[in-house]
């Protein structure tokens, strides 16, 4: 049984347990690794360095001893974009198609054949998760040989962004596929790399349409509100900006969940009404 | 050495003090050329652009040039669809202008993009629901009325124009303009305005996204109005330069007073509805997603409200006084004043429109991102100036720019 995502099949989506993380970079290196991601020599400038998943350190602000950090992973949020419709900030905004969203699955695609470099959606995105290549990707003498032959490695002047490790998706369904269970794929058979590297388990994939998943299980969307989490300690990034994320987080801090979103002087913790109707807490 | 070309009783500079000049800006040309093959060659790692700036200073530039180049679309409006006959004496500049903004801006957006051999995809996939996809369409098309704007005037060259069939052609041309006029004005505010729609839609940027009309947001009748109104000041900036430059009078002052007249009133209708989107997006839009406004003129070295001050007051309410007031506007010096002010007001307000955007931060736990060119890309903003100088002075010299150029020698 599948809660109502307008009545497409999956929404594949993503949980991260904040209070788990101990911002170890595991997620990083697996995604880099599993998705042929190129890299320098030198990576100090993260401004310009391609991390489809990137961990963000954040702190409460407060001095000794009150001092807490959190690290937030952030890949790429697959935003289901206003009204959960599949009008992504970034896919609405690509002048030439290369990036789709996926109705069947709500992950949100890149054609790297296809982008021809003007960056558009990455002005777009508020989350900084698209990547562009500056230079033509480059590995270490014979680096080459432990590259993934299910991923394309991109060339220069494009860009990229996390895929929810989609390649996964597409050889669940054709195993799905060959043992005769149409494209009704386990839980189990279709995980991201940075899921499964995570030492901490803080990382939890699956359907969001499926209450039988982790995911579901742990922020319960509800359907009627674009997915928003009916889990009090759960919250998606910029809940206010309408973007929708896939990509949900769960912490028991409150400053935490506080730096989500954006909050004026004495917003935070009461029902704020928008000029559109929606409301949000 | 080059009399014959240059136009019947018309006083030119000597051709090598000409050649001369054009060496100069030439080698400017080169330079922005050597830089541009860089970027094409190398990438645009040449630039310092980045994954927080991938819209950067070539950007604003095309977006500057558009705006100041709009001119050309509003006086062909004013002249052919609306009837205004004295204006004929300053069109032919304003489509000068026109042609060298929209053909460098062309240029600047195949410097930028990453895959410039691909360029095509924009058409050949276009997604309709891109704005960048409507800019490309109508840049490209108006570029090629205003092709079709310019050709009369290449053909009324003293020696084309001895050619029976150019000069029959360019009579022909002339009589059917007001057709062009009318698809070039309709084109460009649909062009114009999706590049304000390109920032308005963003809303995962809230100091970019507006509300709007239909799958319009308000910046794209804010842009339409905005290069209505400010390009005739660029319009008049130059014609002052040439005038300057050669110390001639080229245009007589009732047409000068005229433009500048309807240009002070379109700014104060834009600059009025620019102070109410303002307020608008200050009270509700921003708000509603979290955000004070000074949030995105705080804690940085560079975006203060300043900026907001010097774009709505210097580049808005001052013109538009100066030149909606019969008195300051006949005051020559307080002209030079409103339309060089009108200038800077349009280029500031693409400048916070396109790098704005890119600096503030949007989530709670990011910084400000701010950003120095580097000089490839320097060179490469400079190149379509240099092209625009050269392009202009040949246009002077062997051209009849300005009808009124041989009655006010005389006159004189």
């Amino acid at each position: 049984m599948t809660q109502d995502n307008h009545g497409k099949k999956y929404k594949f989506g993503m949980v991260i347990d904040l209070d788990k993380c101990t911002g170890c970079g595991s997620c990083m290196v697996a995604c880099m690794s599993e998705n042929n991601v190129p890299f320098k020599e030198d990576e100090t400038n993260k401004k310009d360095s391609i991390t489809w998943m990137r961990v963000f350190k954040l702190t409460n602000g407060k001095p000794f001893p009150e001092t807490d950090i959190c690290y937030m992973p952030r890949p790429c949020m697959h935003c289901g974009g206003k009204g959960d419709h599949g009008h992504s900030p970034c896919v609405s905004v690509c002048p030439a198609t290369a990036t789709d969203y996926g109705h069947d699955t709500g992950i949100v695609s890149q054609i790297y054949t296809r982008c021809f470099g003007c960056r558009y959606c990455m002005g777009a995105c508020p989350y900084h998760a698209r990547y562009f290549n500056w230079w033509d990707p480059k590995w270490p003498d014979g680096m080459e040989e432990y590259l993934s032959p299910n991923v394309s490695p991109r060339m220069r002047g494009v860009v990229e962004k996390c895929s929810f490790c989609y390649h996964r998706y597409q050889a669940a369904r054709d195993k799905a596929y060959h043992e005769e269970r149409r494209d009704e794929i386990e839980e189990s058979e279709y995980q991201t790399a940075c899921t499964q590297a995570c030492p901490a388990g803080a990382i939890t994939f699956g359907d969001l349409n499926n209450p039988d998943h982790e995911v579901c299980k742990f922020v319960n969307p509800d359907p009627h509100q674009c997915g928003k989490p009916r889990n009090p300690k759960a919250f998606r990034l910029l809940e206010r900006l309408q973007t929708n994320p896939k990509v949900y987080y769960i912490s028991e801090r409150e400053w935490v969940r506080k730096a989500g979103d954006n909050y004026r002087d004495g917003e935070w913790g009461k029902e704020i009404h928008s000029s559109d109707g929606n409301s949000h807490k | 050495m080059d009399s014959a070309l240059i136009p019947k009783g018309a006083k030119r500079c000597p051709f090598p003090v000409f050649a001369t000049g054009i060496a100069v800006v030439g080698a400017v040309l080169l330079w922005g050329v050597y830089a541009m093959g860089l970027c094409w060659l190398k990438g645009l790692n040449q630039t310092n652009m980045n994954d927080y700036y991938g819209f950067a200073l070539w950007i604003w530039a095309d977006l500057a040039v558009i705006a100041i180049g709009g001119g050309a679309f509003f006086t062909g409006l004013l002249k052919y669809v609306f009837g205004i006959d004295e204006l004929k004496n300053i069109i032919n500049l304003a489509v000068v202008i026109g042609f060298i903004c929209y053909s460098s801006a062309l240029l600047i957006l195949a410097i930028d993009i990453g895959q410039p051999l691909r360029g095509w995809f924009i058409f050949w996939h276009a997604n309709v629901h891109s704005m960048l996809t409507e800019v490309a369409f109508c840049l490209s098309l108006y570029f090629s009325v205003l092709t079709i704007e310019f050709v009369p005037l290449i053909l009324e060259n003293r020696q084309i124009d001895k050619v029976p069939f150019f000069h029959n052609l360019s009579h022909n041309m002339h009589g059917v303009m007001a057709i062009f006029a009318a698809t070039g004005a309709f084109l460009s505010c649909f062009h114009q305005g999706s590049l304000g729609g390109v920032a308005g839609v963003l809303y995962g940027r809230p100091f970019a996204y507006r509300e709007g009309l239909l799958v319009w947001p308000w910046t794209f009748f804010l842009f339409t109005w905005s290069a209505a109104a400010y390009g005739p000041c660029f319009t008049l900036v130059v014609t002052k330069l040439f005038e300057g430059i050669t110390r001639k009078k080229l245009v007589k002052d009732n047409v000068v007073n005229l433009l500048a007249k309807i240009s002070g009133w379109m700014i104060t209708t834009y600059i009025i509805a620019k102070i109410i989107d303002t307020i608008y997006w200050m009270g509700v839009t921003a708000p509603d997603m979290g955000f004070s406004v000074m949030d995105f003129y705080s804690n940085n070295s560079f975006y203060g409200i300043w900026i907001l001050f010097a774009e709505i007051v210097l580049g808005g309410i001052v013109p538009a006084v100066i030149l909606t007031v019969k008195k300051y506007r006949e005051n020559k010096k307080l002209l030079l004043v409103a339309i060089i002010l009108g200038v800077f007001g349009v280029c500031l307000n693409r400048w916070v429109m396109v790098l704005q955007v890119m600096a503030v931060p949007v989530m709670s736990f990011d910084t400000w991102a701010l950003y120095l060119p580097s000089w490839q890309e320097v060179a490469t903003t400079i190149l379509p100036v240099a092209y625009g100088i050269i392009l202009i002075s040949l246009a002077y010299r062997y051209l009849p720019v300005f009808p009124q150029e041989q009655e006010l020698y005389d006159t004189k």
